[in-house]
């Protein structure tokens, strides 16, 4: 460490960090446009210039770039000195020439970091009277406005976009004054990690086009700390509201999980929760007739019924929090109760329980694999699956650039300088897969194989680490790479329906613990809850449960927030329905509507996860809180409420929860889940001055007019008993944990960027430590275990489907955000050249699968192995059977194109 | 998706300029500059078209090629004339009457800097510095310099270009 002094502060700062980011650290305030925490300096904006002084006696100084400035002992600076001061005025001044004075109209207002810095550097009136450069702006697709006149020429899009997320199509043009950040012509940028262009940029060029379209300014938005449901990562995210709607979606920083940025998936995928589709109605219906809207008393009578005897199967959720899959669970026993998966899916989830627990590996955090300096992907496309770990993977092969730069004495926060010293040179990545992948561009090896010889391979890169096999080999040379590393990581998960796949995985790390090395080992399951619902546990898989009603075992079922048509044999399923709604009743509570809610007898809407709070657990394990943003509108409720109301109701003993935390607390008794108490601060926790954490601004406007359409009153606050936050602007952000913070400002920092002052240090833990809480740690001291190619047949007729998994359309709800909607893509069905051919079909004609009753258009890549069809998980197949099955041509297939063309 | 063909659109002998500048390099994309030049030697200028299969030739993409195209002035992404007039608008050239010179050239070709004549013989440029300041005010036609340029000069010498 080094001591420094600032305008007389003295303080102790990372030696030969920046001076910019060791004064942020410090929370001082210093303005700055081209630097980004995760992007690092580059010196090109002016805007953080300060005075250094040679020594004690120095009284003039030079001006020098805090952020190009390393820290040294005994340093001396001045932010205030009327030469810095007034030499930042002027760099603001000149950037401002060509600026619009459109900030009432432009969606950045409010939180504009050019407003901020603008403001915070005292240039407050224009002597410019010239003309005014202008744009033509681009359309860029359903996610991201663009208004160019409105830009500063900072550089942060592309160092984002191209530099840091690796996206080709968006780029610098032009010189001097006629800077222009776009694409080379219209078109949806590629990127998807393009929405993270809305916060990156300083001003308004890039903005959520969603949010635009239906606005309100920052301080209007009411938030409360939320988890994005999109995935398995769990990455923090803050949605906004106003007026019962959600309107946005924005990062939450996490010092561990994702850092600064999130996927595309995540931050316009959300929009479901205002679908049309959302079930809003409790409903009853007899026979084929049409669902009557009942009251939601007549509804609960019906839950409390069922509640009673023991003639019922529950089946839960991934895609629903822990507690209100345990509530389900409570309240129909758990020999009656399954988690919701597809009877495969349940066993892969356990086997990453299993491998976790057996201590294989160390169980990094999403964001500590950036810091991998060798990864091997085994059958994961994880910028499909787990997007926002493709963006930290991308970042792992940097390590050998910051390698080679420690070595040249570059300090590395100096990105052009590291950058162009390493002239490209990445780590390795290996990357085994079944189709190409958006890593492929950086990985040192690529190989696309089906699932089993992935595990083969998997199998063999572990026997090389161990010594045994051919060093020529690509194995030998991946075993070699990882066995030489510091921080090698293996990267696997279910995304290819093959436990084979992920049991090599555990096999190459475990053959490198017992080679000496400490490699990280992560697991990526498929939805938000995943390992939650599976740590949960329940007695039932979900064939036998269904099996159960449909030979009569059991009469009646509840089914909380699942589409039972996604998860198993659609036949099967029907025969199961149909049963029940024959011999009982089908009661389906979720919160949009599916073809399960269409097959039930009743139906019973529940709340939106920024409707309720719960807890999520993502693929590390960890367990994360989200609180409710906003309140449903009757009869919406959390579906915790609706099952405790009716336990309650039943006379259940068990069941005598008064609150959320309670049932946490009950929860938390399950062996394995003592940890949940610990998650996240409970309803009785206060913000400063002992007050309630407010979830809307202290300048949330309209407070008494925003309804007074409806009701000239105001309504009375509704008063949160479930958590520490309040339905309005009382109350204080102060002295909350970061995690409980429900947004981010400071005094004169009104953009996201004013995250640095709630952090330890910039880039590191929110103050108070990073949220959530890991419910089970890898084995320590223990042996390595095992694990040994299990041998499989695989002979027969047609083909061996793989699921394909897309960021956009894979998962469920996100899939009906309408951005999202016109953002993705169709079903495909992927097939090698050789095998379509025999199929009599071309790319584009339609591939039907008769087991499953579906079709989609055909996708010809020669990367899948001839004997394999790929499907892409979606609407349309969901559930995929395992074994050989038939495929043929579809004559009578229409794309939607198509179809949208003869409409 | 079907790929475009960029052989339709490069010609062979461009391609191979191009492939003997690239066998020099350590990779391809560091000959982005000298493809761009010889596809604007053989054309005149480069077309989105040209650009796009430059980019596919050279293994990058369109966008960091265009970076580069769009950041040199005398890289034309815009049709230009059969003769490109440049003239200097830098400090020595100005102290010498450059912008008086640049006025005259206006009203003999009848066009603003920027522009083409409608024949298609002259496209007038402004331009920073030509290196010849011991010759100002200097004007550039093609590869040839002119100057010190008297105004009255200018009929004859762009006279010249047919």
């Amino acid at each position: 460490m080094a001591r420094i002094e600032v305008d007389g502060i003295v303080f102790e700062a990372r030696e030969g960090e920046n001076l910019l980011q060791a004064c942020l650290s410090q929370h001082l305030d210093l303005p700055y446009f081209c630097w980004h925490p995760s992007l690092g300096s580059v010196g090109a904006c002016r805007q953080c210039a300060v005075i250094q002084y040679d020594d004690e006696e120095d009284e003039r100084g030079r001006l020098v770039m805090a952020c190009m400035t390393p820290v040294q002992e005994g340093a001396r600076f001045s932010v205030d000195a009327p030469g810095a001061a007034g030499f930042r005025a002027s760099v603001i001044e000149w950037l401002m020439e060509n600026h619009p004075h459109d900030c009432p109209v432009c969606e950045e207002g409010g939180e504009c970091h050019l407003q901020d810095m603008t403001v915070m550097s005292g240039h407050t009136t224009r002597r410019f009277h010239g003309r005014k450069k202008t744009w033509r702006n681009q359309d860029l697709g359903p996610f991201i406005g663009h208004e160019m006149n409105r830009c500063i020429t900072c550089y942060r899009c592309t160092r984002f976009y191209h530099d840091y997320a690796g996206g080709k199509d968006l780029q610098a043009f032009g010189s001097r004054s006629r800077m222009y950040f776009g694409r080379t012509a219209d078109g949806v940028l590629e990127s998807e990690f393009a929405g993270n262009l809305v916060e990156v940029c300083p001003t308004g060029v890039f903005t959520d086009k969603p949010f635009s379209q239906s606005y309100s300014r920052k301080w209007d938005l009411g938030s409360a700390p939320s988890i994005c449901p999109g995935c398995a990562v769990g990455c923090n995210i803050s949605p906004g509201e106003r007026f019962g709607r959600l309107k946005r979606i924005h990062n939450r920083y996490h010092g561990e999980v994702n850092g600064y940025f999130l996927c595309d998936r995540g931050r316009f995928g959300s929009h479901f929760v205002n679908a049309e589709n959302r079930l809003r109605r409790c409903g009853v219906r007899v026979g084929d007739e049409e669902f009557q809207e009942i009251e939601g008393l007549e509804a609960l009578a019906v839950l409390t019924d069922l509640a009673g005897g023991g003639n019922v199967v529950g089946i839960g959720s991934p895609r629903a929090s822990i507690e209100d899959n345990f509530a389900l669970m409570q309240l129909v026993g758990e020999d009656q109760f399954c988690a919701g998966f597809s009877s495969d899916e349940a066993v892969l989830n356990e086997l990453i329980v299993d491998i976790y627990r057996s201590g294989a590996g160390r169980v990094p955090t999403p964001l500590e694999i950036e810091n991998s300096d060798a990864v091997l992907v085994l059958g994961e496309d994880v910028l499909n699956s787990a997007p926002r770990l493709a963006l930290s993977l991308r970042q792992s092969v940097r390590n050998e650039s910051l390698r080679l730069a420690e070595g040249a004495r570059i300090p590395l926060w100096q990105d052009a300088g590291v950058r162009g010293h390493a002239q490209g040179a990445l780590s390795e990545l290996f990357s085994l897969t079944v189709l190409p992948t958006g890593l492929d561009d950086i990985a040192a090896h690529v190989e696309h194989l089906p699932p089993e010889q992935i595990a083969r391979h998997g199998h063999a890169i572990a026997q090389a680490v161990a010594g045994v096999g051919a060093e020529e080999s690509a194995s030998g040379r991946i075993a070699a790479a990882l066995k030489s590393a510091k921080r090698p990581l293996i990267v696997s998960g279910t995304g290819c329906g093959d436990g084979e796949v992920m049991r090599a995985a555990a096999a190459v790390s475990s053959a490198l613990r017992h080679a000496g090395s400490d490699p990280a080992l992560l697991l990526t399951a498929l939805e938000v809850n995943s390992l939650g619902a599976t740590l949960l546990g329940g007695g039932l898989g979900l064939d036998e449960a269904l099996k159960r009603l449909k030979n009569g075992a059991a009469d009646n079922v509840i089914v909380l927030e699942n589409d039972l048509y996604r998860r198993a044999d659609p036949s099967l399923v029907d025969a199961a329905l149909e049963a029940s709604r024959r011999n009982g009743r089908v009661l389906v509570a979720d919160l949009i509507e599916t073809r399960t809610t269409a097959n039930a007898t009743h139906l019973i809407p529940v709340a939106a996860y920024a409707e309720t709070l719960g807890t999520f657990v993502n693929l590390e394990g960890r367990a994360q809180r989200f609180y409710q943003v906003f309140e449903p509108r009757a009869p919406v409720t959390s579906a915790w409420q609706w099952l405790g109301e009716a336990g309650r109701a039943a006379g259940r003993n068990d069941m005598r929860w008064q609150h959320f935390d309670t049932v946490v607390e009950t929860c938390a008794s399950r062996p394995g889940l003592e940890a949940l108490r610990e998650v996240a601060p409970g309803a009785d926790y206060r913000g400063a001055g002992g007050l309630r954490i407010p979830r809307e601004t202290h300048r949330a406007s309209g407070r008494t007019a925003r309804n007074a359409h409806i009701d000239v009153h105001e309504r009375k606050t509704p008063v949160d008993t479930e958590s520490p936050f309040s339905f309005s602007m009382e109350g204080a952000q102060g002295g909350a944990v970061g995690s409980a913070r429900s947004a981010v400002w400071a005094p004169g920092w009104n953009s996201n960027q004013s995250v640095f002052k709630f952090q330890d240090e910039v880039g590191g833990a929110l103050i108070g430590g990073s949220s959530g809480i890991r419910l089970f740690e890898p084995a320590h001291g223990v042996p390595a275990p095992s694990y040994a190619m299990s041998q499989t047949s695989d002979e027969g007729e047609g083909f061996r489907l793989i699921p394909l998994h897309r960021i956009f359309g894979s998962d469920e709800l996100s899939a009906m955000s309408p951005p999202v909607v016109e953002r993705g893509g169709a079903a495909e069905v992927v097939l090698n050249r050789a095998d379509a051919g025999r199929l009599g079909a071309r790319e584009g004609d339609g591939i039907r699968c008769d087991l499953l009753s579906a079709s989609a258009a055909l996708r010809v890549d020669d990367a899948m192995a001839v004997g394999h069809a790929g499907l892409v998980v979606g609407e349309t197949f969901g559930w995929l059977p395992r074994g050989r099955v038939v495929l043929s041509r579809d004559p009578d297939f229409r794309s939607s194109q198509e179809l949208i063309a003869r409409e | 998706m079907s790929e475009p063909a960029f052989i339709d659109v490069l010609s062979q002998a461009e391609i191979d300029a191009i492939e003997i500048e690239v066998a020099h390099l350590p990779d391809r994309p560091s000959a982005a500059i000298d493809a761009l030049l010889i596809v604007q030697k053989h054309r005149g200028w480069v077309s989105d078209e040209s650009l796009a299969a430059i980019a596919r030739l050279l293994g990058m993409s369109a966008a960091d090629l265009d970076s580069i195209a769009t950041f040199y002035n005398l890289i034309y992404r815009k049709p230009v004339g059969r003769h490109v007039v440049m003239v200097c608008d830098s400090v020595s050239c100005y102290v010498m009457g450059g912008e008086s010179l640049m006025m005259r050239i206006r009203r003999h070709l009848g066009i603003e800097p920027g522009e083409t004549t409608e024949d298609g013989r002259y496209t007038l440029l402004p331009c920073v510095c030509l290196g010849a300041c011991d010759r100002a005010p200097v004007i550039m036609v093609d590869d040839q310099l002119a100057g010190p340029l008297a105004e009255s000069d200018v009929e004859d010498v762009l006279g010249a270009f047919e």
